[in-house]
């Protein structure tokens, strides 16, 4: 008997992600840490194996090495399994051609064979930049009710923002009749998601239709979705209530960190019904000091706190020591703010150092940006960066 | 150098029977995400000894839940790893009463394993220490058993011995329970010998009806065997107590302590995937320990905080500290209490007792 899933996922987590400026320096933008102890693509690896999906091929191109070494096996997932489980995919040498992924169709039809060994009724491809949690399994079972080809994972977005998005014009029954990517002027604001269920049967046949295809641009987007529409395939929108967002620019980033914060948060990732998994980091629980102010914030293991901490998301083992504050910012692993040093309103990267009475970026308010600091850089003592600055080398301070 | 650990999870089950009530020794929490066997196996772990036996005894269910495949300690191996030695009785045999009782069901075990060592950790006591070091010390005084102590104030208490050495280290006398209230050079529970070596002394004491490790074998030979100590420099947690257990807890809050603990190495314990702990607007959290999925509202000084507590608006706990899944209800206040797992302190309680006898809430209860 010839083993088989009935659903495989596909995640594209190639790309460099490169209006997050120096945060993907030299990782690619799903292994961007989030929520003190999460990495982007904690979601969609943790939505899989919540909604049922355990076979999983993660397509890595961009800076893979962080990547790879996080997916590791797929253990903290539950993805280590003998037949499926989570798979590495990076571009290949292949007897009659090797070649980078040229798009993100491209990138799914190299794998093909990869698809084709679980046998799957289905393929899911899903991106690894965003943040939020859907039932897979629901959107599946839309699928298969309806009897669509593709079925494409939407929500309604703010008309102003509609020209942003890959837009669904859809029928009273969903059936999608039109797809405009970034419209100028959007007919509806039902955006694509990212997100897309197709029978296995179909999207094989599409994809090879559009490798044949010179003109194409290899893009699901672009070229196989409407290939697919203009074939006279059935496509149909599923609809999506809840929290997701693209974390995709600095700004966003920063929100969606924030938006953990807060009594009744706007994204809640305590929900022990719909756990996220991620690799857990090896430290005991954080100190917070007799002299410290911790409010409205995430803190976690291994951090030690003698400062002030207001509206802020810190990862493991970073140190604030006394005297220094640190206001509506993010800062990832190992980072220290050393005393009386100030950071507001930014985002630091991992082993940053932040050196005594340094300043780094600007109160919050009106037209203020976000200061960003590349992974390990050191800030000097008592040196300042600006408000929206974006540093990736050392600043230097007064000796 | 190679060696096997035997880590004893249920021997001092009595010293602290108001936390050994529903689980081993080996399974109390500690520090806030620790359980007291990860300190045993992650110095085992980092002393690159990859296959650990653990004897169990009763209540070990919690052990098991706690330790799974052993794969967060990295002994999910093929070739040894972590191996549960559950009880072994039959229809002469009663489970075993003692520590060579115990030996003697895992002999089996002893006789398959390879290694030239055997390291025999306890689980009452907590430090970081690496076994290599022992190991070479035990080679170099070419000794027959060396025995781990630490040198520290002793108040009278029924649950330990001490050793006295010559300037070379050798044994010249082992006291059980002895009537010290000072100074002495207890021992810490974790020997080292030779793998053939332990497994002739437990056949020899079956035949001669020899019932205590401590009293029969170390004891009575001090003058013929080669015993020899190996000091332990660095900080060391005994407990033998609540009492003891409630002040080494809140030694953790001692960045000295921390860094001599969880400084350089890691302590590995099972990973439960639990959200970032989260402090409110209205959270004031000084001078403590906090674990991770915590949501914390109200105050929390001087204590230590394990995964998933819930401090609601208002209460104020104090020198306390509270295991996992407690949920303090608004505007309680908590002074020098230790809450077992998923309490419930409701609204407004107020709880206290005193640094040298703390107050205790078993497991699940509704206050």
């Amino acid at each position: 008997m010839q083993r088989k899933k009935q659903c495989v996922a596909m995640l594209l987590a190639g790309g460099q992600g490169s209006r997050l400026y120096a945060l993907t320096n030299t990782i690619a933008k799903p292994a961007v840490p989030f929520g003190a102890k999460y990495r982007i693509i904690d979601f969609p690896l943790s939505n899989c194996v919540n909604s049922g999906i355990d076979t999983v091929g993660v397509l890595t191109q961009y800076e893979p090495l962080e990547l790879n070494e996080y997916i590791g096996n797929g253990q903290p997932w539950d993805l280590d399994r003998s037949f499926g489980g989570v798979h590495v995919l990076s571009p290949y040498q292949a007897k009659k051609r090797s070649s980078w992924y040229e798009g993100t169709a491209n990138a799914i039809y190299q794998n093909m064979h990869f698809m084709k060994m679980y046998n799957p009724e289905y393929i899911l491809i899903l991106s690894g930049d965003h943040i939020y949690k859907m039932d897979y399994a629901a959107m599946l079972k839309a699928h298969i009710e309806k009897g669509a080809d593709c079925t494409i994972a939407a929500l309604n977005v703010p008309l102003k923002e509609a020209s942003r998005f890959g837009i669904l014009n859809i029928k009273e029954d969903g059936t999608i009749y039109q797809f405009e990517e970034k419209p100028k002027v959007p007919k509806s604001t039902l955006a694509s998601m990212g997100i897309y269920i197709f029978t296995a049967s179909k999207l094989f046949h599409y994809l090879e239709e559009d490798d044949k295809n010179p003109n194409s641009s290899k893009d699901f987007g672009k070229d196989v979705l409407p290939a697919m529409l203009n074939a006279g395939e059935k496509m149909m929108s599923y609809e999506f209530q809840g929290y997701w967002k693209d974390v995709g620019t600095i700004a966003s980033l920063h929100e969606a960190n924030m938006d953990l914060l807060g009594e009744t948060p706007n994204f809640d990732v305590s929900d022990s019904k719909w756990k996220i998994h991620s690799r857990n980091p090896l430290a005991p629980p954080e100190y917070i000091g007799p002299n410290a102010t911790v409010q409205n914030s995430m803190i976690a293991l291994g951090c030690e706190i003698n400062g002030t901490i207001v509206n802020s998301v810190l990862s493991s083992n970073v140190v604030v020591e006394e005297g220094a504050v640190v206001k509506d910012s993010v800062i990832m692993s190992g980072t220290v703010v050393k005393a009386g040093a100030e950071v507001n309103y930014s985002i630091i990267d991992e082993d940053v150092v932040v050196e005594s009475g340094a300043k780094v970026g600007a109160e919050k308010g009106e037209g203020v940006g976000i200061a960003v600091l590349g992974k390990g850089i050191k800030v000097g003592k008592n040196a300042a960066v600006a408000a929206g600055e974006i540093v990736d080398k050392d600043v230097e301070g007064e000796v | 150098m190679s060696a096997v650990g035997v880590i004893f999870s249920n021997i001092h089950d009595e010293n602290v029977p108001e936390l050994s009530r529903q689980r081993t020794m080996g399974s109390i929490p500690f520090g806030g995400r620790y359980r007291l066997i990860d300190f045993a196996l992650s110095n085992m772990v980092n002393s690159g000894i990859t296959t650990v036996g653990v004897i169990t005894k009763n209540n070990y269910q919690s052990l098991m839940d706690h330790l799974g495949s052993g794969k967060d300690w990295d002994l999910a191996r093929k070739d040894g790893g972590l191996i549960l030695l559950p009880p072994y009785n039959d229809e002469y045999e009663s489970l075993y009463h003692n520590r060579l009782e115990a030996l003697k069901g895992i002999i089996g075990f002893l006789n398959k394993r390879t290694e030239d060592y055997v390291v025999l950790s306890d689980c009452d006591g907590i430090c970081k220490i690496d076994f290599s070091d022992v190991i070479a010390y035990h080679e170099e005084k070419q000794a027959d058993i060396t025995l781990v102590y630490h040198n520290e104030k002793v108040v009278k208490s029924p649950y330990y011995a001490c050793l006295d050495t010559d300037e070379n280290g050798r044994l010249t006398d082992f006291q059980i329970n002895p009537n010290i209230d000072g100074i002495a050079n207890v021992y810490i529970n974790i020997m080292v010998l030779n793998r053939q070596y332990l497994i002739s002394i437990i056949n020899n004491a079956i035949v001669h009806g020899a019932n205590s490790f401590g009293r029969d074998i170390l004891a009575k030979n001090v003058d013929c065997l080669k015993l020899y100590g190996y000091e332990l420099k660095d900080y060391y947690a005994g407990i033998d107590s609540l009492q003891t257990y409630y002040a080494h807890n809140l030694e953790m809050l001692d960045q000295q302590v921390r860094n001599q603990l969880f400084g350089a190495r890691d302590i590995y314990t099972k990973v439960k995937d639990s959200a970032p702990s989260k402090y409110s607007e209205t959270a004031v959290v000084k001078n403590s320990l906090i674990s991770d999925g915590c949501v914390i509202e109200g105050t929390v000084e001087n204590s230590i905080l394990f995964r998933g507590v819930k401090v609601e608006k208002g209460a104020v706990v104090k020198n306390s500290i509270i295991m996992q899944d407690n949920v303090i209800g608004k505007e309680a206040q908590l002074n020098a209490v230790i809450t077992d797992k998923n309490v419930v302190i409701r609204d407004r309680r107020t709880l206290s007792g005193c640094a040298e006898y703390p107050f205790f809430i078993p497991k699940g209860a509704m206050v």
